[in-house]
């Protein structure tokens, strides 16, 4: 029955608005069913692999990361005018901000995706926190110019069957790292995260197939903030970043003609059915400190504001830009993996668990 | 209190953004909708995007 009333949404998205749109629905609705489902994430793997050195998580993101990459990358290189990588400079504010953005992760435990998926299953700190990631978002995206100015270096993207190998020894050397680093008895990936990459591999090669763009979530949600400003007398379209032609004609048009908005209602859509069918509704809403809502507050806006001075989440830079040949993507990793250290740090002082 | 008050929250908030959405935005016309498939279509991809930077 749930899967019928999604599948009806997706063919009202179609006929309202186009079949690309109603297809776009349904790959964020399929991507929202394989994380919630398969309990495939990127906060919680990355907590795992600093906290008690299980890198099965992370392993699992690179194994489909690389799957993407040798798709992807061929196919931008053959189609670069109608497909376009997830390809983003590297910058003093964006190495900034991937770190911040890590460390707020932690706080949340959920990344971009993370908290749309929880909010779908009724997660009430992503519920709390995903008004203030598009607030966050939109803010980062209205200042973003004036970051960028700080200092910025060309993009950076490998291309063709380099682009594939070089990202390929990337991945490898990191899955070594992490493999040498772990604890003995969990270097092996079960069932459960070899089908998810397997299946989010395919959904962000539909994504890509269908939108002429990767997988993204940010620029969604601070689209979402620009049209709620703009229902309260903002005149949005003055501002720099929405001012240019792209995103003049997103700020028009309905967010039913967005890839990235109808992707992430499908990845809500899909959690939401996942947990519904699990009965997950039933689970009592646990108990926090006020401390503990206000800081959930803070690290929503921190995480829209950080990921779009960083061009992304740990889905638009880090999967979607590695996957597609982006340097930024690299680089994104790096300080958002140590933002993360610190952000487990602290975590416990914000009441957000219980001390060791 | 259960996460079936969460996931109505969730739900509404949903709600409220679509229609939010269709007071500040043109309304859709499937009739001008693009092809199914980027891929193959001759048209160039939009660049609206979480990893564009757009140009000033």
């Amino acid at each position: 029955m749930l899967a019928v009333v999604a599948l009806g949404v997706a063919f009202a998205i179609a006929t309202t608005a186009g079949a690309r749109f109603g297809l776009l629905f349904l790959v964020g609705l399929g991507l929202g069913v394989t994380l919630e489902g398969l309990r495939f994430g990127f906060a919680g793997p990355w907590r795992a692999m600093i906290v008690q050195r299980d890198p099965r998580g992370i392993l699992a993101q690179l194994l489909a990361i690389g799957l993407v990459a040798v798709v992807a990358i061929p196919l931008i290189t053959a189609n670069g005018t109608e497909l376009a990588g997830a390809h983003a400079p590297v910058g003093l504010a964006m190495v900034g901000a991937a770190f911040v953005f890590g460390g707020a992760m932690q706080l949340v435990l959920a990344c971009g995706s993370g908290t749309l998926v929880n909010a779908g299953s009724g997660n009430p700190v992503a519920v709390l926190a995903l008004p203030f990631f598009v607030l966050g978002s939109f803010l980062g995206a209205s200042h973003l110019f004036w970051w960028t100015d700080l200092g910025t270096l060309p993009v950076v993207a490998l291309s063709g069957s380099t682009g594939v190998a070089a990202t390929l020894a990337g991945l490898a050397i990191v899955a070594l790292v992490l493999l040498f680093l772990a604890t003995p008895d969990k270097r092996r990936l079960p069932a459960r995260l070899w089908v998810a990459a397997a299946l989010l591999a395919a959904f962000a090669l539909a994504n890509l197939v269908v939108a002429g763009q990767p997988w993204g979530v940010v620029y969604g949600l601070g689209l979402w903030g620009a049209k709620a400003a703009q229902a309260l007398g903002a005149d949005v379209a003055a501002v720099g970043f929405w001012a240019a032609p792209g995103n003049a004609l997103r700020l028009d048009q309905s967010i039913l003609t967005d890839p990235t908005s109808l992707t992430n209602l499908g990845l809500m859509g899909g959690a939401f059915l996942v947990a519904t069918w699990r009965q997950g509704y039933r689970q009592p809403i646990p108990r926090l400190p006020v401390r503990a809502w206000v800081t959930v507050m803070v690290a929503g806006l921190a995480l829209g504001y950080s990921s779009r001075l960083a061009f992304g989440c740990n889905v638009g830079a880090f999967f979607s830009g590695i996957s597609t040949g982006s340097l930024h993507g690299w680089v994104w990793f790096a300080a958002a993996f140590a933002g993360a250290w610190v952000g487990i740090k602290v975590r416990p002082s914000l009441g957000l668990e219980a001390r060791p | 209190m259960t996460r079936a008050v969460v996931m109505a929250a969730a739900a509404l908030m949903v709600a409220g953004l679509l229609m939010l959405d269709a007071t500040v935005s043109a309304a859709p016309n499937p009739f001008r909708a693009p092809p199914l498939l980027a891929l193959g279509s001759g048209q160039a991809a939009g660049g609206a995007h979480c990893a564009a930077l757009p140009t000033r």
